[in-house]
């Protein structure tokens, strides 16, 4: 199971939080699990589930308290340059074009501008936003700023993509227009894909395998592998396949909701 | 419902990100030549009614002149050179001094805000002076650099110091934390990410506070030439006073008031071009 060709792997990840009262609140519980290279994995779960303290884990923007994180066989130490992120909210800086967005991380990381400029604008046609390379976030409607933020993460080529809520704050028709779209990009691009949602079918549309998160404390309780054959369309979301994983991980939830462990103080992390 | 000839509003419903206000309001032109004339028909209105009153209550010259007496004085004023001899020597103080103080405000406000050592060492100190009424210390520094020039720019200089340093410091500090949490996943130095996000975040901090010190310079010299000066409009104002010669004072007021709008408008056309991303109304007005 431990192969090296893992392109992530937790290995009995932890992260407990200190409050302000001296208490303790477990936000991660003993998370192990493998994801290979390629895989979209979806992870699932309420708020409080942990599962934005795993993502911010990943990323390397925090550190477990116990356990440890690969990513392509090297533990995480940081954040690292083979990682893009997608934020909830596109964090555009507003002074830069779409462009100038985009080509932030080649900016930072002192990477080749000619060779990723070309990239970048490939992949601005890629999500659609070809026309609008010179235009200034305030220009663009929510849905665009976001696949703005999706080039941002993709521009420098990183080996993983994490993605943290990133339709959240659209409306759930663009939504789930912009989900088709990833899998498009997913499968031009051959990511290894994280993507955090506390939406079940989005989840499972998305998934090859999804990870089911539980609160209090923060733990993984289920890993639904989904076989919907690709390429998926927003048809597929109307299927009985479908209707009967979102039904196990809909049951995940309410069997998982009534066993708080000891030690576990309730918070809103 | 037809489409496009003039309908701004059926386009808006497509666009929900262009904002209505931003767009004409879709009045007819002979209205809309209408509206633009508001403004100088309630000046002319203005003028009248000043006259008017003071040929209907009879009130003395030398308390308040009429519009026409204004003009006369304003026109022999700019005729004779002795007002835009004035003019220039405000101007001047005026301009040398915010530039002055405003440069080591900022400079100052980057040091505290980046150094904690500054902070520590300066920040108490410059909180306390900021107590002290400014104006109030302009006869000091008449004595301490004579009657001339350099005593009203550092006066100019020390009012516009404050507003600059505390902005600077607040707009580095109020960088939007998913920014910098961008930066650090990206794996930015503190360097990158201070040029290249944090202080284009305190930009529109720093042009509101520019917009405050300019208003401050333009009290903080003519402060400076009515305590002692040997020109500058200012002085000219307190001179014509002594004389009790209104009309001339309103002259010089108008002049001054022209002078103070002109260069506000100025440093909002600035700002408004460097920081362009945001509407400058949103960000904090001045006293």
């Amino acid at each position: 199971m431990t192969a090296p060709s893992d392109m992530i792997e937790l290995r009995n990840v932890s992260k407990t939080y200190r409050t302000k009262r001296g208490g303790d609140v477990v936000a991660l519980q003993n998370v192990s699990v493998n994801m290979e290279d390629g895989e979209f994995i979806t992870v699932v779960g309420p708020s409080g589930c942990g599962k934005s303290t795993l993502l911010n884990m990943l990323a390397g923007l925090l550190t477990p308290s116990s356990g440890e994180i690969l990513l392509q066989g090297t533990p995480v130490k940081g954040p690292r340059r083979d990682v893009g992120i997608v934020f909830q909210s596109p964090v555009l800086l507003p002074w830069r074009t779409v462009f100038q967005n985009t080509m932030l991380p080649v900016q930072v990381q002192h990477r080749e501008r000619k060779v990723y400029a070309n990239r970048a604008h490939q992949l601005i046609d890629l999500v659609g936003l070809g026309g609008f390379a010179d235009k200034y976030p305030f220009e663009l409607s929510g849905g665009m700023q976001q696949r703005a933020a999706i080039v941002r993460a993709l521009v420098h080529d990183p080996a993983i993509l994490l993605m943290d809520e990133p339709f959240g704050a659209l409306d759930a028709m663009t939504r789930e227009q912009m989900n088709v779209e990833l899998l498009r990009i997913w499968r031009d691009s051959r990511k290894t894909v994280v993507f955090i949602t506390h939406s079940i079918p989005e989840a499972v549309f998305l998934a090859d395998r999804c990870l089911v998160f539980c609160p209090r404390p923060g733990r993984l309780v289920d890993i639904v592998d989904v076989e919907l054959p690709r390429p998926r369309d927003l048809p597929v979301m109307n299927t009985p396949e479908f209707g009967r994983y979102v039904q196990r991980i809909r049951s995940a939830f309410i069997e998982n909701e009534e066993a708080p462990s000891e030690g576990a103080l309730v918070s809103n992390l | 419902m037809a489409v496009g000839t003039r309908g701004e509003g059926s386009q808006q419903a497509l666009d929900p990100h262009v904002l209505p206000v931003a767009r004409s309001r879709g009045y007819p032109a002979p209205g809309r030549i209408l509206t633009w004339l508001y403004t100088p028909i309630a000046l002319v209105v203005g003028i009248a009614v000043w006259q008017l009153a003071i040929s209907i209550f009879n009130v003395p010259n030398y308390l308040v002149p009429t519009p026409g007496h204004v003009w006369d004085a304003l026109r022999d004023g700019i005729s004779s050179g002795v007002l835009v001899h004035h003019t220039i020597v405000t101007a001047r103080e005026i301009v040398v001094g915010y530039a002055t103080g405003s440069a080591v405000g900022i400079a100052l406000g980057f040091l505290i805000a980046q150094y904690r050592v500054a902070e520590r060492m300066i920040y108490p100190y410059v909180i306390a002076l900021n107590a002290v009424p400014k104006v109030a210390i302009a006869p000091l520094l008449v004595v301490w650099f004579g009657v001339g020039l350099t005593s009203k720019v550092i006066i100019a200089a020390t009012v516009s110091f404050f507003p600059l340093l505390v902005n600077v410091i607040v707009g580095l500090r109020s960088t939007d934390s998913d920014q910098l949490r961008l930066m650090r996943s990206l794996t930015a130095s503190g360097w990158q990410t201070f040029y290249m996000v944090k202080i284009r975040n305190a930009l529109p901090m720093v042009f509101a506070g520019l917009e405050v010190a300019i208003v401050l310079s333009v009290v903080g010299v003519i402060v400076g030439e009515f305590v002692a000066a040997q020109e500058g409009l200012g002085y000219y104002i307190s001179e014509m006073n002594a004389l009790v010669n209104t009309p001339g004072m309103f002259a010089a007021l108008l002049i001054l008031s022209v002078m103070g709008f002109v260069m506000s408008q100025i440093v909002k056309l600035v700002a408004r071009k460097v920081v362009f991303w945001k509407q400058m109304d949103d960000i904090v007005e001045g006293p």
